[in-house]
């Protein structure tokens, strides 16, 4: 067994074990993070593949982006176990009928019959200068331009729903805002008027010569 | 429109940012003001307040004539004393305690004392290390006064002109 | 060098041992060193703001207080590690190494001169952006195993921090890479050569300082240490943590404010570079001074400004941090993808060739 070949091995054991741990682990938040491991050891196992952009933008968006949302959500979650399990023996016949027939979806298309050593041909071991980089941008952006924008905008149009869809302005008056520009186009003069004002000198009370003769 | 300008200007230059930046890149060449503690001291009051002594005359002779007023202004009631008729018909203590723990350093029994018997010194530096040594007897008292009766009287002489 | 060895060891040793060990001196070779730079940098800090404050800073232990970093290992690694009651025992320990692993596994990528890497990968900019964002773990993990409010808090504070603002990271690193035209860092160093105005400092002035602004928060630092916050949270993810757990944290903070210097130097001041390339006189009389030493030069410089800034600004109010990434740096590094497009469309300066 060569060098390269352990890796694989250690790395799809690792990716296996952890994403069946992923399914199995009670706590939702022990689950996020088995399913963290999963993909950097598929990252990893895509790296090995000469497929370097598509590895490391696995662990960029999935791991560093969207887990610790997911962990974010999840963390703040107060999940009552017992609740969600309730009924499971009542649909767990549809529950495995769906099981076996995605099982036998998926084994009809990736079985043996289509993938394998005869059937795929071995990729061309590439030079050490070789950017998987560029060869992956330069059909995106020539054959696929179109197909390329338009994922774009969809995903542009999902962002913008997704803030529009928590954006609540209430009207004025019952919640205050703050401006934060505002805060700090404020200068010391709009705060602190400095005003001069003459000192007030109490007088002694003048005591005219008639009085004090009384 | 120039005070819109002149604010854009201020904040895309970081310019408040780099304001506060010299400040403290002016006070990296300051001169240090810490004072090294153990081989360094900071100058001290002739009033300052430390440890407890009682004094004697010049010629040997206690100060303290038992009138326990230090006993009475002592807030922390730190101070206990007892007195009898010496042999020679004059009132003296025989015993002068000072709790050091309870004593908040104030001065008053310094205050009080019309003989000038009980002082406090510019000792700072002292230390227990276990219960018992902090109550100060009067032989502990006395012999720190012996010990530390030249600064003791140099710091009276300095400070009597403003009592 | 270590091609050398590996064959040396192959020689009577099987082959995956030999490859697995020279992989582990390399490794060393990287380590060891950055571990005493981020010994060392925590006195420097402690040093620079006792300065700033117009105190001395430690001067106790050893010659003006040099053997302090010593003395705090040493201090750490002997306290007791506490376990909160009710922790996650597991998480509660992987969460440091979690934070450490990433903070030093970025190095494999960095040139420290011309050829002096330990893999010199086609997508250096990639990887280091890659590893630096699994560092956040480290902190929501140990937020959510020390089962506390505090840590719990700063754990949220931290994952949203740390996302907004690799965003801007992100796009500062696309006008860097739209320069260059690669994601290896050694041809971005060389695509610098030429003095020092062909640095990527000058056409990318803002970038510089969204990516200075974003390495702050990145590293948790102030103003942007929200995530540590001791005026409100305490000491926020790490309130449970105590001795070498605590200090291994400690550790993966310098060493991400390195890695992160490291990045700047080498993507804005021409890495290894020496300033005075192209004028005659100076040239000449510098050629003697190693790339290495430049590289040092502007990481320290770096590492100063990050201890400056420390020592100057107030810490950040927590919704001022997410408007400041989300509404200012954000679209500004978009505007400037633009700028940068239209500056390689005309050719404008000698960046592009």
């Amino acid at each position: 067994m060569s060098f390269e070949q352990f890796i694989f091995y250690l790395l799809a054991a690792i990716a296996s074990l952890s994403g069946l741990l992923m399914i199995t682990v009670k706590n939702p938040v022990k689950a996020a993070l088995w399913l963290v491991l999963a993909f950097i050891s598929t990252a990893g196992l895509w790296i090995m593949a000469q497929a370097e952009f598509l590895g490391l933008v696995l662990i960029l968006v999935y791991v560093g982006a969207v887990m610790v949302l997911f962990l974010f959500v999840v963390m703040m979650l107060d999940i009552n176990m017992a609740i969600l399990k309730e009924g499971f023996t009542r649909y767990l016949p549809i529950g495995a009928l769906a099981a076996i027939a995605i099982f036998a979806l998926m084994y009809l298309v990736l079985g043996p019959n289509h993938f394998g050593l005869d059937k795929v041909a071995a990729p061309v071991s590439q030079a050490a200068d070789y950017s998987n980089t560029k060869a992956i941008a330069i059909p995106l952006y020539t054959e696929h331009v179109y197909a390329f924008i338009l994922a774009a905008v969809l995903l542009l149009v999902g962002i913008v729903a997704a803030i529009a869809l928590t954006l609540r302005r209430r009207p004025n008056g019952t919640v205050l805002y703050q401006d934060i520009d505002k805060q700090n186009r404020t200068l010391a003069k709009d705060r602190f008027v400095m005003v001069k004002m003459d000192a007030v000198v109490e007088k002694p009370p003048v005591i005219t010569e008639g009085e004090e003769k009384k | 429109m120039g005070e819109f300008l002149k604010h854009q200007i201020k904040t895309w230059g970081l310019t408040e940012l780099f304001k506060g930046l010299s400040v403290t890149g002016k006070y990296l060449f300051k001169k240090k003001i810490t004072v090294r503690y153990p081989e360094e001291k900071t100058p001290l009051s002739p009033r300052f307040r430390g440890h407890h002594a009682l004094r004697r005359y010049e010629n040997g002779e206690e100060r303290c004539i038992a009138c326990k007023l230090c006993e009475a202004v002592c807030p922390a009631n730190a101070i206990t004393i007892e007195s009898e008729e010496r042999a020679d018909g004059t009132r003296r203590t025989t015993q002068y305690d000072i709790d050091m723990f309870k004593c908040i350093y104030c001065g008053f029994c310094e205050e009080a004392c019309p003989v000038d018997a009980i002082v406090e010194t510019r000792v700072f530096e002292y230390e227990f290390h276990e219960r018992g040594p902090h109550i100060r007897t009067k032989e502990d008292l006395l012999a720190f006064g012996d010990q530390h009766e030249a600064q003791i009287a140099a710091d009276r002489a300095a400070d009597a002109k403003y009592r | 060098m270590f091609d050398a060895i590996q064959a040396f060891l192959s020689g009577f040793l099987y082959d995956w041992l030999a490859i697995t060990l020279t992989l582990l001196l390399q490794a060393i070779a990287v380590i060891l060193p950055i571990m005493l730079v981020v010994a060392w940098l925590t006195y420097a800090e402690r040093k620079v703001i006792g300065y700033m404050q117009v105190r001395m800073g430690p001067n106790r232990v050893g010659p003006i207080g040099l053997l302090q970093p010593i003395a705090d290992a040493l201090k750490l690694m002997t306290k007791e590690v506490i376990f909160p009651a009710q922790s996650n025992k597991y998480l509660f320990i992987i969460a440091p190494i979690l934070a450490i692993a990433p903070a030093v596994a970025a190095y494999a990528v960095i040139p420290f001169s011309e050829g002096v890497v330990v893999t010199d990968i086609n997508a250096g900019v990639l990887y280091v952006l890659a590893v630096s964002s699994i560092l956040v773990y480290g902190t929501i993990v140990a937020g959510w195993a020390s089962n506390s409010k505090y840590a719990f808090l700063g754990a949220l504070r931290g994952s949203a921090q740390k996302i907004s603002y690799e965003i801007a990271m992100g796009f500062a690193l696309v006008t860097v890479l739209m320069i260059a035209g690669t994601m290896n860092l050694t041809e971005i160093v060389q695509g610098q050569q030429g003095g020092i105005w062909n640095w990527y400092l000058l056409p990318l002035l803002p970038m510089f300082f969204v990516y200075f602004i974003s390495g702050l928060a990145e590293t948790n630092r102030t103003p942007f240490d929200v995530i540590e916050g001791e005026a409100e949270i305490v000491a926020g993810f790490h309130v449970d943590y105590s001795g070498m757990t605590f200090g291994v944290f400690m550790l993966a903070e310098y060493a991400m404010m390195i890695l992160i210097s490291f990045m700047t130097a080498i993507m804005f001041l021409g890495g290894w570079l020496s300033p005075f390339e192209g004028i005659p006189l100076l040239e000449t009389l510098f050629a003697w001074v190693p790339q290495l030493a430049w590289l040092s030069i502007k990481v320290a410089f770096l590492l100063f400004v990050f201890l400056w800034l420390r020592a100057t600004f107030p810490r950040y109010r927590y919704d001022q941090l997410m408007r400041l990434g989300w509404k200012v740096l954000i679209p500004l590094t978009i505007v400037w993808v633009f700028v940068v497009g239209a500056m390689k469309y005309f050719d404008f300066g000698p960046w592009f060739n």
